[in-house]
């Protein structure tokens, strides 16, 4: 059986990710619908927050941006940005946080500020917003994103939001206390980091995709991780809640 | 006596060079006061906001300001900002200068400018490129040896127009939904004008002093506005026009188009209640939300 999208397996790896996981830091798009699956599935006690400021959001339809209202309504709590960031997040209430970026490099660093020149850039991007110090802050960090070859790039054009820097060095070395990214979810293939170098290992394929396509979108040498294996195809209750509650304009899953 | 219009609060709280924050994140974001500031050709604004979002924008396409101080430059989960991006790439209608942060760096300004301290520390920006761009962005060492830490500037500006759902004739203002840097921007401004949809008897808002976020001791002016805010949104009084939006997307990349925007809706228009005439009833009954009301709390007697 192989009547699911790329998108659709992507979302449920994502989600699955998030297993036994109680606070997700979570954007809109992708990840609002991988957490609400979460939710649904691996992750019962799982509570969303938003930088907005917003903890254990209920929300009743698609959040088109991360300040909707329909994020406030039913929500635990609601609270100033100075609270959301500092007793959350750098007070370490906030497990796992989902970012994504138009460039990623191998130590999982992310780059959401300019492609090209920062003074002169081919095309201006829009900046950190809260990925800086949620990458930082956030004790675990997911990442989503299409893999793409201009997307995973050898070097950043500018570095917005940590990784694993240049990997040898380690994060604590920095002063930087938390795990940083764990994983990389993408729409062919999922990435985990090396514990030791912080680099970038293919994990696991997901059905029908070949090795060769993914270094062919990937700017280095891949890694491929010991045991690579094969992404568990998403089950038929998992496509159900995808299309008939979660996402059933089919926007992000199509 | 505070109460007045947007035109006079304007003409006395905004003038040309000064640091200007209009702020509300997503929700609550004061357009009538951005298109007041237009109409009366301010030059040269400094122009704070975490996200310049299209009110900056269309400020930037009206050549009002010379710089933004910001965190995330982008109409979001639409695209980039057309205009600002004209300005910053081919200084028109005037040249850009950017000054850029991250979210928890803007608000760390913010609460370091109202709390009146030299400096903000956080954990933030290690290892990123955003103080290589930014000198203002400095890492200090911790008075008490455990390392370097991440510290950015305090920012009082000149002036904060914050809208809000409601407040007393003295400017006591209450909101609700997200808070975004509101209550923070406030205390950090020199003035203040609060910008609500109602404005209540005091005896109202002392009914419910947890809600109280501004108090009428940091507010120079209150300007009742309604739909003051669209087409952003206020929680419970109307919902986000995401088709304005994304609508602007397109609008915004010509810039004749922008400027034609302009002439219709902002120097076409005499004030807010003019704009919301002109937009019509099924634009508003289309962004009506329905109810959900909180369960009241008793605060007790104690006489």
């Amino acid at each position: 059986m192989t009547d699911y999208t790329p998108s659709e397996v992507m979302i449920v790896a994502a989600a699955r990710a998030l297993e036994g996981v109680r606070t997700v830091f979570v954007g809109v798009g992708l990840p609002n619908i991988a957490c609400n699956l979460a939710r649904r599935t691996v992750a019962p006690a799982l509570e969303l927050i938003y930088e907005s400021g917003v903890y254990g959001a209920r929300p009743a339809r698609l959040p088109l941006s991360i300040g909707d209202p329909t994020l406030v309504t039913g929500a635990i709590s609601i609270c100033p940005m100075v609270d959301l960031f500092g007793l959350y997040l750098q007070g370490g209430r906030v497990e796992v946080a989902f970012l994504g970026g138009a460039q990623i490099d191998r130590f999982g660093n992310l780059n959401t500020t300019v492609i090209g020149d920062y003074l002169r850039p081919n095309v201006r991007l829009p900046g950190s917003g809260g990925a800086c110090e949620m990458a930082i802050n956030a004790h675990r960090v997911f990442i989503i994103m299409r893999l793409k070859r201009r997307a995973f790039v050898k070097r950043l054009d500018f570095l917005t939001s940590p990784g694993h820097l240049e990997g040898a060095e380690p994060r604590a070395a920095l002063g930087l206390s938390r795990r940083g990214p764990q994983v990389v979810v993408t729409n062919k293939c999922i990435f985990t980091f090396d514990e030791v170098t912080g680099e970038m290992a293919l994990e696991s394929l997901h059905p029908g995709v070949e090795m060769a396509e993914v270094q062919a979108e990937v700017g280095w040498e891949l890694k491929v991780a010991r045991d690579l294996r094969e992404t568990e195809p998403p089950t038929a209750e998992e496509l159900r809640l995808l299309r008939e509650e979660l996402d059933p304009g089919r926007i992000y899953t199509g | 006596m505070k109460v007045t219009t947007m035109r006079d609060a304007v003409a006395t709280y905004v003038h040309d060079g000064d640091m200007v924050s209009i702020e509300g994140f997503t929700a609550s974001i004061c357009f009538a006061a951005a298109h007041e500031i237009i109409r009366q050709g301010r030059r040269d604004l400094i122009l704070c906001r975490m996200t310049p979002d299209l009110i900056y924008d269309q400020m930037v396409a009206a050549g009002c300001a010379r710089k933004l101080v910001f965190s995330y430059l982008g109409n979001p989960g639409v695209g980039p900002l057309h205009c600002v991006r004209r300005a910053v790439e081919k200084g028109i209608p005037a040249p850009l200068e950017l000054e850029e942060y991250s979210h928890f760096g803007m608000v760390g300004r913010y609460l370091a400018g109202a709390y009146r301290l030299p400096f903000f520390p956080l954990r933030s920006y290690v290892g990123s490129d955003l103080p290589k761009v930014n000198p203002l962005i400095r890492f200090v060492e911790s008075p008490y040896g455990d390392g370097p830490i991440a510290a950015v500037p305090p920012l009082n500006p000149d002036v904060a127009i914050i809208h809000a759902q409601r407040a007393d004739q003295e400017g006591n203002t209450q909101l609700w939904g997200l808070l975004g840097v509101q209550k923070e921007a406030a205390f950090a401004a020199k003035h203040v004008v609060v910008v609500v949809e109602e404005i209540v008897d005091g005896a109202v808002i002392r009914t419910d002093p947890n809600r109280t976020l501004i108090p009428a001791l940091v507010v120079d002016a209150v300007v009742r506005e309604p739909y003051g805010a669209h087409p952003s949104y206020v929680q419970g009084y109307y919902d986000r026009d995401n088709d304005f939006y994304l609508r602007w997307d397109e609008i915004s990349r010509d810039e004749a188009a922008a400027r034609a925007w302009l002439e219709e809706w902002v120097w076409g228009v005499r004030d807010r209640a003019e704009y919301v005439e002109k937009m019509g009833h099924q634009c508003w009954e289309r962004l009506a939300p329905g109810e959900a009301w909180s369960n009241p709390v008793n605060y007790g007697k104690y006489s």
